[in-house]
């Protein structure tokens, strides 16, 4: 058991630090170590911006999508040198967030079912942060049952006509190219009539509506789609066989271990450190102490949990539905540890003003945007479904729907 | 990086379960339980012979000489299988603090025998209510004799030997406290068993009236050595209560697929399904968290007495919470004296207590990380 370097992946830290040393930008590097949850702003630059042109610059040195093979814009990489990328890109790796999807989900769904030509067209302008993806599954009528959407698309020759409504799409509102599921056959069981496909997001008849959400910020959008046309060569695998291609897809989303979920911790602990109360230090006070152990060794767990992952990756194992716990134990702390470090401050947690932002804007900031890691990428209560069935062997959930055909499943609970 | 076990160590852990699971049903385990006897004699010769008590002693003193790793492994198959053996406080409490401040002649003297099965050791250090400190070490060492009462003793009615924390200064600083090693079956030493809520491993109250005293270590230096102690049995602890954590979550799991209402598995219900997930949650988050202490304690890296607070706390989470919903899951059959889930929420408890209790550890905890933020 050890936490060493092999001499190679050595060799790599110190290849990776020296570039990252002399290429990174460092004049926002204070402001996103800052930055750390809730929202990445930047005083006086377009975030989206600075973000495409460090990915850029990245690509140009061969650091950009470092798993992904050479010959669709990576480094043919292995994980352990992909979370050792991680750890030395710190705050910079920040900027990445509207690349996540793309890259995460959208890439990997790409190079499992798209031809060889698009591949080589479409992967490596999404590795370089040129083009930006998004994910168009979620809908009105199927979030968590992503398989109860009802956005058509109707083959006419060599092309498909598509119409209806997505949802929660994040970053659509900047994003050039999509993967878009859609209902191909109401008349079978509704896993059964899925077809997936690529999209232009600039092609005629898409419309992307923006969604202000409780933070207040608006990441997230509804799309229509009126009569939007997709040639059949854009079409990943095969007609009705979408719910494969997309369980490949969220499959790839676990594969994206990080180095270290955010918890909120080390802000809590910062922030008790330097907080005085009523009778003296924050950290001196036994009850605060108390609180800040139970969460000191939920975030330890998560760390530590995420080295064994990486450790059976790097034996060459694939992540398991086991690391789902991070999102699922993060989600909710961050929360809690929000809500504390206000309780903490007494009324004046409340205030965000400019003066007060520092420290209870922080925190606010996390209050609000916990609700969404909470539910974006499967809900806690999807995340416990999961752990229960694919590693403790439970049953499934009884599906009513499972063998109904699409168009006979009821749309309300309450008539 | 490779942040687990050796494949050498899980064949030793598969070693150690198969062994367990062979000699120390539920049924040798409720032989404790029932108060027929006070712990487990054969088994206890058995993991004599196995090599699993020396099996962090050097091999000039007996032992196998493997290391602490090893000792993590074995420890966990003990808390899995809730061994009635007074494992805990002769091989983490006892050895330790021998490995730690004992002299050659101590070490030549009490080691082989420890490993081999022949005498069991404790700590002596708790008087009463409270949490570990050394102020609230009364029982005085004076002129090579002890006098007082400590109370409680893991183990202590069958112990050989204890370790004890005594008082020697008058000063007020940690530096009055010394450890000696007492024989106990010598003169002025009186036992008395007490009764305590894990049945299958005992606790004693131990009378000292001019009881003979071996200094162990130097004098004014017990409370940096009992800290060292409780730190190193605090990872090993952990692994114990990782061990009978996922063995309470097995018990759960296998329930909920057997026992049918309403006409399905009470697995196929979310509510219980859920319990179980969130019981799986913490039993992994503190499985790593021992991973990291073990690795600390392997290496006596500096990060020791951090990541043995985070172990300890989370591990005593993780088995509480897995030991309790277990009972749960099990509805009124887990609250009969017949299925082994009491035996499992007991010792829970049991050990959540016997280092020093959460809030000790979580103070420590706390107090620790803001040291080295500070340094
Ligand atoms: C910030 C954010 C970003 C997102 N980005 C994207 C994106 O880029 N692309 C995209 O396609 N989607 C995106 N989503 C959508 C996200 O995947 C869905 O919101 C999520 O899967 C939940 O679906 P829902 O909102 O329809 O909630 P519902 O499915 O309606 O859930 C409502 C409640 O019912 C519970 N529930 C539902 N089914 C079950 C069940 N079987 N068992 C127990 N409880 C259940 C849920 O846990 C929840 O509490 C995003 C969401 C958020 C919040």
């Amino acid at each position: 058991m050890n936490f060493d370097d092999t001499p190679q992946e050595a060799a790599f830290r110190a290849e990776a630090k020296a570039w990252i040393a002399a290429n990174a930008p460092k004049q926002y590097e204070d402001e996103l170590r800052k930055a750390s949850l809730g929202r990445v702003q930047l005083k006086g630059a377009n975030i989206l911006e600075v973000a495409k042109a460090w990915q850029k610059k990245k690509a140009d040195a061969g650091w950009a999508c470092l798993h992904w093979p050479k010959e669709y814009g990576g480094r043919g990489s292995s994980p352990i040198e992909r979370v050792i990328w991680q750890q030395e890109e710190g705050p910079f790796g920040r900027l990445s967030s509207m690349f996540i999807i793309g890259h995460g989900m959208c890439g990997p769904t790409m190079m499992a079912f798209a031809g060889e030509e698009q591949k080589r067209k479409y992967l490596p302008p999404l590795a370089s942060g040129e083009k930006v993806w998004c994910q168009l599954f979620s809908e009105p009528a199927g979030g968590s049952d992503v398989a109860g959407l009802r956005t058509r698309a109707e083959k006419q020759g060599d092309e498909w006509v598509i119409n209806g409504q997505k949802i929660w799409t994040s970053g659509a509102h900047y994003s050039d190219y999509g993967i878009l599921l859609t209902r191909t056959d109401p008349n079978v069981a509704k896993h059964k009539g899925l077809t997936m496909f690529f999209l232009d997001m600039k092609s005629p008849g898409v419309e992307v509506r923006p969604i202000k959400q409780a933070s207040g910020a608006s990441d997230f959008n509804e799309v229509y789609f009126t009569d939007v046309r997709i040639p059949d060569s854009q079409r990943l695998g095969n007609v009705n066989d979408g719910w494969n291609v997309s369980l490949t897809t969220l499959m790839n989303e676990r594969m994206s271990i990080g180095a270290g979920v955010a918890t909120g911790f080390p802000e809590l602990f910062d922030f008790c450190n330097s907080l005085m109360l009523e009778d003296g230090p924050a950290i001196e006070n036994r009850a605060v102490r108390a609180k800040l152990a139970n969460w000191a060794v939920k975030a330890s767990g998560l760390k530590y949990t995420s080295m064994r992952a990486i450790s059976a990756l790097s034996r060459g194992e694939r992540p398991g539905p086991e690391n789902s716990i991070g999102k699922l134990v993060a989600g909710s702390m961050i929360q809690d540890v929000a809500t504390y470090a206000l309780d903490l401050q007494g009324a004046a947690g409340a205030l965000n003003g400019p003066e007060d932002a520092e420290v209870a804007g922080k925190f606010q900031a996390m209050l609000l945007r916990a609700p969404g890691t909470r539910v974006e990428g499967g809900t806690d209560e999807i995340m416990r479904n999961i752990i229960a069935e694919r590693v403790l062997g439970l049953p499934g959930d009884i599906r009513v729907d499972k063998d109904v055909p699409f168009n006979k499943i009821p749309t309300k609970g309450r008539a | 990086m490779n942040f687990d076990f050796s494949d050498e160590q899980k064949q030793m852990r598969d070693e150690a379960r198969k062994y367990l699971a062979e000699q120390c049903p539920p049924k040798a385990v409720r032989e404790v339980l029932d108060g027929k006897v006070p712990y487990d004699k054969a088994l206890w010769k058995g993991l004599a012979e196995m090599g699993f008590l020396g099996v962090a002693i050097p091999e000039k003193f007996g032992g196998a000489g493997a290391g602490h790793l090893e000792l993590c492994v074995i420890a966990e198959e003990m808390g899995r299988a809730l061994a009635p053996v007074p494992f805990s406080s002769t091989v983490y409490l006892a050895a330790e603090a021998i490995l730690i401040a004992g002299s050659d002649m101590q070490k030549q003297k009490w080691l082989p025998k420890i490993a081999s099965g022949d005498a069991i050791g404790t700590l002596a250090l708790f008087e009463g209510k409270g949490n570990p400190s050394p102020k609230a070490v009364k029982v005085t060492a004076n002129g090579g004799v002890l006098n007082g009462v400590k109370k409680p003793v893991a183990d202590g009615a069958i112990a050989d030997f204890a370790v004890v924390a005594a008082r020697a200064g008058s000063s007020g600083r940690e530096s009055d406290i010394s450890l000696f090693i007492v024989d106990l079956k010598a003169g002025g030493v009186a036992v008395k068993s007490l009764t305590n809520i894990d049945l299958t491993r005992g606790q004693a109250e131990i009378t000292f009236k001019d009881a003979k005293a071996e200094p162990l270590g130097a004098a004014g230096e017990g409370w940096s050595v009992i800290t060292q102690v409780l730190d190193r049995a605090a990872v090993l602890m952990a692994f114990e209560q990782v061990g009978g954590a996922d063995r309470a979550l097995e018990m759960g799991r296998d329930y909920a697929l057997d026992r049918i209402a309403f006409g399905r598995p009470i697995g196929s219900f979310q509510a219980v399904k859920h319990m179980l997930a969130d019981m799986y949650v913490s039993a992994t988050l503190a499985r790593s968290n021992c991973y990291y202490g073990a690795w600390a304690l392997s290496t006596n890296a500096g990060e020791l007495p951090e990541a043995a607070a985070a172990a300890r706390i989370s591990a005593t989470q993780a088995f509480q919470h897995c030991a309790k919903n277990n009972i749960q899951v099990h509805g009124g059959m887990g609250f009969t004296w017949e299925f082994d889930c009491h035996m499992y929420y007991r010792r829970a408890n049991a050990v959540a207590l016997g280092l020093g209790s959460l809030s000790y550890w979580e103070d420590a905890l706390i107090d620790r990380m803001r040291k080295k933020n500070a340094a």
